[in-house]
């Protein structure tokens, strides 16, 4: 049922308890002419893209826990495409160019909101670094200006920029077509969209092995809910990329790091951006709820626990009250960790891998979130043609034997 | 934070180590004999395992020294640690001790 005026005031005479459920949850078939391993953000929509671009409707999505539960309900929901590098730069920008008309695709509101995001430069190094970036954006039609200390407080009120601080504030660089979205409502509109389309979502439903023919082709999936026949085979598991590769005896350049973030209590609105600093190790943005939305840098070790070191949060808080003295009284509601998936680089592969029907899309690494429509559209189509799209045709896994690596790890903005 | 077990100075808060990335890649003995996919793998493929990983950390902040450690990713629980240069000690002795 379309969300609409005409539909939420008759849904109104009934007490809204009629509305249906936005997503069926079929019992998996013994066969579908592609699987996707993982239902976050960036498998739904894979799913989406394929039946809607592609006509490819006989497929399913496989979950091991549920819809949106891994990093797509973890991150800190924000939007840019300030990047580096041209390859990065048409990749994240592909993304915001679909998030802008996102809700109104999906018929679900993903509450995208284009507040701009600030980061800022407290060193020379930054300076140099962030002006580069804002200069190559630029010269690629991306919007992203250079702010004095004064402008950057003129744009968020409540930032710091006394000169006595630790780490003075010297400059920032603000896209304002960055924002935030939010994170649920991504997986939920791309699930509704898909299941309405006929694809398969199945939820608790752990992959623990992938099969092949003779040829080493795929030729199916076992799952704790029965073997599955596929000849087409999407990973997009996040920080289990390595696992779940494994069971095709494909090793990859990863490295899954726990990260975490924290909200506040709610308060009234102080915020109207999001703010963030790689050299200081702190983001912050405010939710449509009023938490204060906070992120931290990824621990030192390889980790699958989902949790994190106390003295990581506390380091970031320490910086979040130097650069926001007001909200120093503040208490925290929650925190949480979720699993990335680094790559050595801070670019993500997407493409084919050595195993014919068995593609991939990892390595978001700290940030997969604000590509999650533009890296869907790309992957459906890579797994659709059997060969990437323009955008992501540089992302190989092949890269790293190669050598062209899209070194990212200034522009990935989280301390790692 | 995790409590680590310096071979050389003893137990220690997580804030005085280094971690330094998964223990036991070797270079190769002759950098010219090996092919890009090789050096690919020396430079940039990890296990990443969910379970018992060796990996290496330096005790910056202590004896300044690199040792090894195995430690279970899904637990965070360290099983043993030992001096760099030592033989990748037996996992099954090791689970036995853990009481596994």
């Amino acid at each position: 049922m379309r969300f609409s005026v005409f539909n939420l005031a008759r849904q109104a005479l009934s007490a809204h308890r009629n509305w249906p459920e936005q997503w069926r949850s079929p019992e998996p078939k013994n066969a579908y002419d592609a699987i996707i391993i993982g239902a976050g953000g960036h498998g739904l929509g894979t799913a989406y893209y394929l039946a809607k671009e592609h006509g490819m409707r006989n497929i399913a999505v496989l979950e091991k826990g549920w819809l949106g539960g891994g990093n797509t309900g973890r991150n800190t929901t924000i939007i840019r495409s300030n990047y580096l590098w041209e390859e990065s730069q048409g990749l994240y920008e592909h993304a915001v160019k679909l998030w802008e008309n996102l809700s109104q695709e999906l018929n679900y509101n993903v509450m995208y909101s284009a507040r701009g995001v600030m980061m800022l430069a407290h060193t020379i190094h930054d300076i140099q670094v962030f002006k580069r970036h804002v200069h190559a954006n630029r010269l690629q039609g991306i919007d992203n200006e250079w702010l004095t200390p004064e402008q950057a407080k003129e744009f968020c009120p409540i930032l710091n920029i006394a000169p006595n601080m630790r780490y003075p504030i010297l400059g920032a660089a603000l896209q304002r077509r960055g924002g935030v979205a939010r994170h649920d409502a991504v997986a939920w509109g791309y699930a509704r969209a898909a299941s309405a389309m006929g694809v398969d979502i199945i939820q608790n439903c752990e992959v623990t092995g992938i099969r092949r023919d003779a040829n080493g082709a795929v030729s199916g999936v076992e799952t704790t809910r029965g073997l599955i026949g596929t000849k087409k085979i999407g990973v997009v598991a996040a920080g289990h990329t390595s696992v779940v590769m494994g069971m095709a005896d494909v090793r990859m350049p990863l490295e899954s790091y726990p990260l975490q973030a924290l909200v506040s209590e709610p308060i009234k609105p102080i915020m109207p951006c999001v703010v963030m600093s790689n050299t200081i190790h702190a983001y912050m943005s405010q939710s449509d709820k009023g938490e204060l939305v906070i992120g931290a840098g990824t621990d030192a070790y390889t980790s699958y626990s989902q949790t994190g070191g106390l003295h990581i949060t506390t380091h970031t808080l320490d910086a979040i009250c130097e650069l926001f003295p007001n909200v120093r009284r503040l208490r925290m509601l929650r925190n949480w960790g979720g699993i990335v998936d680094v790559t050595p680089d801070r670019s993500p592969i997407i493409g084919k891998t050595p195993v014919k029907g068995l593609y991939v899309n990892c390595g978001w690494g700290t940030g997969g979130f604000k590509a999650t429509p533009g890296s869907a559209n790309v992957f459906a189509h890579t797994i659709a043609k059997d060969e990437p799209h323009p955008i992501n045709a540089a992302f190989t896994l092949d890269r790293f034997r190669t050598g062209r690596l899209i070194d990212e790890a200034a522009a990935a903005a989280v301390a790692h | 934070m995790l409590l680590i077990p310096c071979p050389h100075c003893g137990p220690r808060p997580e804030i005085e180590f280094r971690y330094a990335g998964e223990a036991h890649v070797a270079r190769a003995a002759d950098p010219g004999a090996v092919n890009d996919q090789d050096w690919a793998e020396y430079l940039y493929f990890r296990s990443n395992p969910k379970g018992i990983h060796f990996e290496r950390w330096r005790h910056v902040s202590g004896c300044a020294r690199f040792f090894n450690c195995v430690r279970d990713t899904v637990s965070d629980k360290i099983l043993t640690t030992y001096p760099a240069g030592e033989k990748k000690p037996d996992l099954g002795t090791l689970m036995k001790e853990a009481g596994r």
